[in-house]
């Protein structure tokens, strides 16, 4: 039964594919949706025996790769980890999936969207119920097409197939390091089996390996290849790139690929792999830097972006970043926890945001919204609790999770805990400023769409609002009902050996213990955050522009991303691009064919060129030859000899 | 019953009584062309069943040849008519008796002039490529692999485009220079050995000079066949010219005779010299991964563009080769099949365009996906098997490489990983140019959807290709036995090192 969990979605994407042929799109939804409604109850079936039981199991399907020692299988593994993203997974897509219906009912290729978005769900629980390394990597892998499918959905728009290739390109940077770090972690166990590598991780943490000339400690290198391929998948500062471009692919897509589910991944992968990167103290100092500088990083531009839901993607980008330091500290349960709430309320965010696009006539420029709170109440109510959510106001499940990991960061007691806790805190203030100047860009003040926007503004269907209810009904209560379990007084018996912290890393159940300015100072900061935005966009609206204008240098580099895509075009893309034309042309043409086979004609022809010259015809020229011939021959004679 | 057939012979010389047939076909011209079709169609397809018996009566469990076949033909030389397989070339033969009939379904309207010459040739190079890879007479090996040449240089040089002599002739030129000093290695090998038979040549030790010049030699042919960087500047011109179905079988099959006579050859009769030579061996193919990924970047042509891929892909094969690894040797074996069914089909894909447009350019085309979405389906799904998609038969081969390169140095295996991304960056850079975007080019939205017949060629490569991806034991099973008997070749002579994996 818990392999139909897998592979349903899997049926319904094949089933759907090919109604997409006979463009049967009713019934190509009607398939996707159940699959994944089923696929969902199983699910928490599972959850409540492998995480609440604490019984889990693996299934194993079929040898896959067997090569020498080196062998991975098609294996499913069902531990309180893998149950938790199952829920996440099958629950946000299943929402999804539902709301799309409603989302993309003017679009006329229905049913390879739905195919698309089960073939998503499959490939992601193959990446969270993977045995081994190249399993994930499988799901890794698959995840990355069908976001590339989805981004580039409408594949007739410009941008949006750029996006498409930008987001598999730099995925692709990303798995290098993920495949070179399955090699290392094979050269080093023997084997890409999570049990093999978690049983002997404690033994090869003293062993050092060659890596590119240098002898490094084994287990760090592994641990920060795997976790470039995780920065990848996450978008973390440096391969954060693609995210922003993504969100040309339709809402939903951003709902449950680019914020729920497959950017979490990373997190996902870093959790698993805890009892091998606990013998890893540096990769996980490596961790906490570049989770929190992408946490500070991305808030920053996107408290400048204007594109409703790039600001979101920002804020996805930001969000990843505490769960990546959260994980560094080694609180991989706080973690864990921020990424299923996270995956509710930022799934309602987007879904809420799609619903206002739907309802502007696809607007997104926030600097042409506003007035519309009272045309569209539902989606606006839903708004407001994924942002108070998102902000981490008590009782939401933001508070909970966000909390908890900013806590864990001061109790590391480190260098690098210290730094991600005031970096989190910061990017806690711009947080709640940026969620609320969105809110009241979008919502308030005077319409700045035209009349004939504003007449069509409407509230979404049910197909849609409902699904948001259900997310809604996450973001509140996700964060209380999940507390104890995730990172409360169960904590230990609700993961079971799903993960692995040294006893002497002791920031998990520290955080519990903090001084009560440290609880109080995310509240503090996001609620000042909120009373900024409502002061900057409610009452003196021209104070934005004059800031910006004043600070110009530091506005311009948020608004402009930091101009990572400026650098990276410069650096990496152009240069690619010349240098292949030119080894093109100067390698192959001018070199090699050059001095090759090109080279050799020529010669060859002009040697027989000058041979067949040389046979005029004259008899007066062959005696003259010869009379030179005879003269040569006689003077050599008579010089050699002479002397003899 | 069927053990006492001598069924490789039947296999290899079976397309030659198609030809015979074909000579006799009597008529007016168009149905010289349309029957000539045909059988060309039933024989190769016939023979593609009857190789099907060594798939299926293949015991993977035992080491040495199957299906032996052995005949006095030069007697009392040491030179005879000898035929076998094991899991290493049995592949191989299906793989060509699979693409031979896919590959005359290809041309089925594209040759219109010279329909039965056309026809007789592929059915020639089909017998040539077979016997090549049966061969277990080094003689006999030498005829085959050199006869495989000329109906490629006529399919080439006559059914080509506009430049196809030039093409023709430089791929015999490189192809010529490489072999000839193969042959005066042969020559070499049987004055010492006294011998032609393969199996007993794998057995001969021979001195640790002679290997270095004699793997030289054979490397001067093989890397021409592959090929390596710097000798694969005839292949984009190749491609160039030829037309599609003589693209699918030069990169489908006749790119993998290098790599098979390292497999055959080198590795086990020059062990010394092979691991002596494998720092070199990685070295250009590095290069080639990385020099040719970048060249294919600045293509504007859609076949020059997976010519250079291949170059690459055959990179990943070689390197593979040299580990002298398990992992491999068997991951480039699995990256040879997997590239024959992957280029193949990226070159029909590029054939089904460019019968409709009859262009290769690839600013001629964009928004295809619009007005041919089966195409895309299909283009899409090789594409990404091209770029090593897990779950595709691309995905196992570099994997299996890039172990038994980190096996050897991390520096091999990081350099040659960085083949993963440029791989995607210009396969998918052809894609999306020809695929997607609004349609610039009103001949783009009069273009035929994908025919039956077109189907019909997709269809099997697809189910092969996502069945090697999904259940690579299919193939990792017939060759493990194979591959370790060149191992353990190895160890015995002293390369413990290297073979311990």
């Amino acid at each position: 039964m818990y392999s139909l969990i897998v592979f349903l979605p899997l049926l319904g994407a094949v089933i759907a594919g090919f109604l997409s042929l006979y463009n049967r799109d009713r019934a190509a939804e009607i398939v996707t949706v159940s699959g994944l409604l089923l696929s969902l109850l199983f699910s928490i079936i599972a959850f409540a025996n492998v995480a609440i039981g604490g019984v889990p199991e693996t299934v194993v399907v079929a040898r896959w790769i067997s090569s020498g020692t080196f062998i991975a299988d098609w294996s499913l593994r069902f531990d309180a980890l893998t149950a938790v993203m199952l829920i996440v997974v099958t629950g946000v897509s299943s929402m999804v999936h539902i709301y799309s219906i409603g989302y993309m009912s003017h679009d006329n290729a229905r049913a390879r969207f739905m195919a698309y978005l089960s073939l998503f769900t499959f490939a992601m629980l193959m990446l969270v119920t993977a045995d081994n390394l190249v399993q994930m990597f499988f799901g890794w892998e698959g995840v990355g097409v069908a976001s590339y499918l989805l981004i580039g959905f409408w594949y007739k728009k410009e941008p949006a197939h750029t996006a498409a290739m930008k987001a598999f390109v730099v995925n692709r940077v990303g798995d290098f390091g993920f495949a070179l770090g399955i090699l290392a972690v094979y050269a080093l166990f023997g084997s890409v089996q999570f049990d093999d590598i978690f049983a002997q991780s404690s033994v090869i943490a003293a062993t050092e390996m060659n890596f590119l000339g240098y002898r490094l400690p084994a287990l760090e290198v592994a641990g920060i290849l795997l976790f470039i391929g995780a920065m990848g998948k996450s978008a973390q500062l440096g391969l954060h790139t693609w995210l922003p471009d993504a969100m040309e692919g339709p809402t939903p897509v951003s709902a449950l690929i680019h914020a729920a589910t497959m950017v979490t991944a990373g997190v996902f992968m870093i959790c698993r792999l805890s009892p091998m990167l606990e013998f890893a103290p540096l990769a996980l100092d490596v961790i906490t830097v570049i989770g929190a500088l992408t946490a500070i990083f991305a808030a920053t531009v996107g408290m400048t972006q204007f594109d409703i839901k790039r600001v979101i993607a920002y804020s996805t980008c930001s969000q990843l970043g505490y769960m990546f330091f959260a994980a560094g500290v080694s609180a991989y349960p706080a973690a864990m926890f921020h990424l299923t709430t996270h995956a509710f309320f930022k799934a309602l965010l987007f879904l809420g945001a799609g619903s206002v696009i739907h309802a502007m006539s696809d607007e997104q420029d926030l600097r042409n919204m506003g007035g519309i709170w009272k045309k569209v109440p539902v989606t606006y109510a839903m708004m407001w609790i994924g942002s108070l959510a998102l902000a981490g106001f008590p009782f939401f499940a933001g508070y909970y999770s966000k909390d908890m990991i900013l806590e864990a960061a001061y109790a590391a007691n480190s260098g690098v805990g210290n730094m991600a806790f005031w970096l989190g805190c910061l990017a806690a203030f711009l947080t709640a400023f940026y969620s609320w100047r969105l809110l009241i860009m979008a919502f308030h003040g005077a319409p700045r769409a035209s009349a004939e926007v504003m007449a069509h503004v409407h509230e979404s269907p049910r197909v849609m609002t409902l699904p948001l209810l259900v997310l809604a009904i996450g973001a509140v209560f996700a964060g209380w009902l999940g507390y104890e379990m995730f990172v409360g007084k169960d904590m230990a018996q609700f993961w079971g050996a799903s993960i692995f912290i040294l006893p002497n890393n002791t920031a998990m159940v520290d955080a519990h213990h903090v001084p009560t300015w440290v609880k109080l100072l995310p509240i503090v900061l996001a609620t000042s955050g909120v009373a900024l935005a409502a002061l900057f966009y409610g009452y003196w609206t021209s104070m934005p522009a004059r800031i910006a204008a004043a600070f110009r240098p530091i506005h311009q580099l948020f608004y402009n991303k930091w101009y990572f895509d400026e650098i990276y075009d410069a650096v990496f893309v152009r240069p690619a691009v010349r240098l292949g034309a030119y080894l093109w042309q100067r390698g192959d043409r001018d070199t090699i064919d050059g001095f090759g086979p090109d080279g050799m004609s020529a010669l060859v022809y002009r040697l027989s060129g000058f041979c067949s010259r040389v046979q005029t015809g004259f008899v007066f020229h062959y005696a003259f030859a010869m009379l030179i011939g005879v003269v040569v021959l006689v003077s050599w004679y008579y010089l050699r000899f002479k002397g003899a | 019953m069927i053990d006492n057939w001598p069924i490789l012979s039947i296999i290899t010389f079976l397309p030659l009584a198609g030809v015979l047939s074909l000579l006799l076909i009597r008529g007016d011209e168009r149905s010289i062309a349309q029957n000539s079709r045909y059988v060309a169609l039933w024989v190769s397809s016939f023979t593609f069943l009857v190789s099907l018996p060594i798939l299926i009566g293949f015991d993977s469990t035992l080491t040495g040849y199957h299906f032996e076949e052995k005949a006095v033909w030069l007697a009392g030389t040491g030179i005879g008519y000898h035929m076998g397989v094991d899991g290493i070339s049995m592949p191989f033969v299906l793989l060509s008796t699979f693409l031979t009939p896919l590959a005359i379904l290809a041309s089925w309207q594209a040759i219109t002039v010279r329909v039965r010459e056309y026809m007789i040739a592929f059915l020639v190079l089909e017998t040539m490529m077979v016997g090549m890879f049966v061969s277990l007479d080094m003689l006999m090996f030498y005829l085959f692999f050199e006869a495989v040449l000329i109906p490629m240089f006529l399919i080439i040089g006559i059914w080509g485009g506009p430049r196809r002599v030039y093409a023709a002739f430089k791929f015999f030129l490189y192809t010529l220079l490489g072999s000839v000093l193969m042959l005066v290695c042969m020559l070499a090998i049987y004055i010492d050995a006294g011998t032609t038979d393969i199996p007993v040549l794998a057995g001969h030790r021979f001195s640790e000079s002679m290997q270095t010049w004699l793997f030289l030699g054979f490397l001067a042919s093989f890397a021409v066949k592959v090929p390596m960087w710097p000798l694969h500047t005839w292949l984009p011109d190749a491609h160039v010219e030829a037309p599609t179905a003589g693209s699918m079988i030069l990169a489908g099959v006749l790119l993998k005779m290098g790599g098979y006579g390292f497999l055959r050859f080198s590795l086990p009769m020059f062990p010394m010299a092979s691991e002596y030579f494998a720092p070199l061996i990685f070295t250009l193919s590095i290069i080639a991964v990385i020099y040719t990924s970048l060249v294919a970047l600045a293509q504007s042509d859609m076949k020059k563009m997976i010519a250079y891929s291949s170059v690459a892909h055959m990179g990943f094969v070689t390197i593979g080769i040299f580990t002298l690894t398990e992992q491999g040797i068997a991951g480039a074996m699995f990256q040879m099949i997997s590239h024959g069914l992957v280029s193949a089909a990226l070159f029909f894909c590029v054939g089904v365009v460019y019968d409709r447009l009859h262009t290769r350019d690839i600013s001629a085309y964009g928004g295809v996906a619009t007005v041919m979405p089966r195409y895309a389906v299909f283009f899409m799904f090789m594409m990404l098997a091209s770029v090593g998609l897990p779950g595709t038969s691309g995905f196992v081969g570099e994997m299996l490489v890039l172990v038994g390169a980190w096996h050897v140095s991390s520096w091999v295996a990081f350099f040659t990983a960085t083949g993963l991304v440029l791989g995607a960056t210009y396969m998918l850079w052809l894609y999306r140019r020809v695929m997607f975007g609004a349609i610039v080019n009103d001949a783009v939205k009069n273009m035929e959807p994908m025919q039956m017949r077109e189907f019909t060629i997709f269809l099997p490569l697809s189910f092969l290709v996502l069945l090697f991806g999904v259940y690579p034991m299919a193939l990792l099973d017939v060759m493990a036995v194979s591959i370790q008997f060149v191992l353990d070749g190895l160890s015995a002579n002293g390369l413990s090192v290297l073979a311990q994996n």
